[in-house]
């Protein structure tokens, strides 16, 4: 029990060197530039294909499943409403965060850790490269940057599934359903999605490269580090997720 | 070992690990070690799996922080550098890995290109082409360069790591059990090969090993890690000559069983 806690207490103590020494590399030069654009790459646009189509379904199916009950008020036209705001306030940056979770959060663990575990970083910093700079705050910074525009993209795609869902039964046109949209959205929404999705990239991007750089050494330690690095950020995206209602409750 | 073309000077020790000691938890991996490297050497460090002889070399290129002692590299105390310092000291010390430690998304090329790359920014294109030909023919394995390390064997993975090492020529190399898992004609190819760079690059050399056909050709002269301390030094012959249990059993497996 006590040897459990203060296992507890030293990994806390780690977690917390690992992120300072994110933000003190954040801030000294040199950048690793090329690197950014490169894992910005790896993670938002590889990650385009899977986020296209989970956004549309969600879109779509959520509508789907939502007219019925709003048909039974007799308020079927209030659907474009409705779909905006479960869609900008809660599903885009959830499926975003938690697709992300599970496609870079395992990419992230797996391949820092099978690096830790051959070797390489070691070799990396032995040949003067600081493995901080290059390998961990690079994919913070590109998971913090492109999981929001994921969000906008997938806010909209869905949208946008949400509105073939509708003129599958209903005479709309694009321009009236898009109207009714952003009637319903404002600025604070907007805000608020961003703060989410950025508060979300940056845990998937800290939780994963912490887990794959940690790794134990042997094979097993790559499946395990790509495994946890899932299964926490997704978990911490819940948490925060729950938090951040929480908070904007008190400004509404 | 007779026929090498080297000048050790015994004057000029490159590394003085001065009482040194490294515990991990309860584990004493290390118990006030001494070990000096001269210049121009090549000293083997001879060792049972598990003694420590990884993590010696890691606290040499600072990998690994010593709880106590001092590790002197090059006239630097390695564990009192700050960051840039210890940074720059790096750049002077070749590490080749026990198991290669290829960057594996990357091609041959890429592998040799990136130390070169990271720490010679004013490098033209057609230098560094010229660097990385240059050193990969050195190493006899000019038609690998655009494969990648999956591809390749692996005696061939260990020369490209060693490749590696030696494009930002080191003055110090640092070989973790350059032989272990190859062939025994490989790894004549792989001893040749350190007593190449030995000559080549004037480097000073540890090279850690269990292998004794290896300490025996590329080694100037020995030292045995026993129970967390080296207790004996010297030729091939002068460590061997002794009856003692943890040493005897090393000899007889190589050349007599
Ligand atoms: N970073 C570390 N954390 C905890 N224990 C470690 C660490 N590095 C090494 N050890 C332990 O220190 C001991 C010596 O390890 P080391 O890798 O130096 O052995 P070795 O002599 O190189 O053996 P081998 O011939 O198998 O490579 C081992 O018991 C190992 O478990
Ligand atoms: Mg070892």
């Amino acid at each position: 029990m006590g040897k459990k806690f203060s296992n507890l207490l030293l990994e806390f103590a780690r977690l917390h060197r690992f992120l300072m020494r994110f933000f003190r590399e954040m801030v000294t030069p040199p950048f690793e530039f090329k690197e950014f654009i490169r894992q910005c790459y790896e993670i938002g646009w590889r990650s385009f294909p899977l986020i296209s189509l989970t956004g549309f379904i969600v879109g779509f199916v959520f509508t789907k499943q939502s007219r019925p009950s709003l048909e039974e008020f007799g308020a079927s036209s209030w659907l474009p409403a409705m779909i905006s705001i479960a869609i900008v306030r809660a599903l885009a940056p959830l499926v975003t965060a938690l697709i992300a979770s599970g496609k870079v959060g395992s990419q992230i663990g797996a391949e820092l850790s099978s690096m830790n575990v051959t070797e390489q970083i070691d070799a990396m910093e032995v040949s003067g490269t600081n493995p901080h700079k290059f390998l961990i705050a690079t994919r913070i910074l590109a998971t913090t940057t492109m999981i929001p525009i994921l969000t906008f993209y997938v806010a909209g795609i869905g949208l946008f599934g949400g509105y073939l869902s509708i003129i599958s039964k209903d005479q709309l046109s694009m321009l009236s359903f898009f109207t009714q949209v952003f009637d319903k959205i404002g600025f604070v929404d907007v805000f608020a999605m961003v703060i989410r999705s950025v508060v979300f990239g940056f845990t998937i991007g800290f939780i994963s490269t912490y887990v794959g750089y940690y790794s134990s050494k042997g094979t097993e330690g790559v499946g395990k580090a790509a495994n946890s690095a899932v299964v926490a950020s997704m978990f911490a995206v819940f948490i925060e997720e729950l938090l951040i209602v929480q908070v904007l409750s008190l400004f509404s | 070992m007779s026929n090498k073309n080297v000048y050790i000077d015994y004057d000029d020790c490159v590394i003085h690990v001065n009482d040194v000691s490294k515990s991990f938890g309860n584990l004493h991996v290390l118990r006030n070690v001494d070990l000096k490297l001269y210049n121009g050497e090549n000293l083997v460090v001879l060792g049972r799996s598990g003694t420590g002889k990884s993590v010696l070399i890691k606290l040499i290129s600072g990998l690994l922080m010593p709880d106590s002692g001092d590790i002197n590299v090059l006239g630097q105390v390695v564990n009192h550098l700050d960051e840039k310092a210890l940074r720059l000291l790096r750049l002077k010390i070749g590490f080749s890995f026990q198991n290669s430690a290829l960057y594996d998304s990357m091609t041959v090329r890429e592998n040799l290109e990136f130390p070169l790359v990271r720490n010679k920014r004013n490098l033209t294109r057609m230098e560094i082409d010229r660097e990385v030909e240059e050193v990969l023919e050195g190493v006899g394995l000019l038609q690998t360069i655009n494969q990648m390390p999956s591809e390749l064997s692996g005696g061939q993975r260990k020369r490209i790591g060693i490749a590696r090492t030696l494009i930002l020529r080191p003055d110090i190399m640092l070989y973790d059990e350059p032989t272990a898992g190859l062939d025994p004609i490989t790894c004549l190819d792989i001893n040749g090969l350190i007593n190449d760079v030995q000559e080549r690059y004037k480097t000073s050399s540890i090279i850690i090993t269990h292998d004794l056909a290896c300490a025996k050709m590329v080694g100037d002269r020995m030292v045995m890690l026993l129970d967390g301390k080296f207790e004996r030094q010297g030729t091939f012959d002068e460590i061997f000559a002794t009856d003692d249990v943890r040493v005897k059993p090393f000899y007889d497996y190589n050349f007599i069983v």
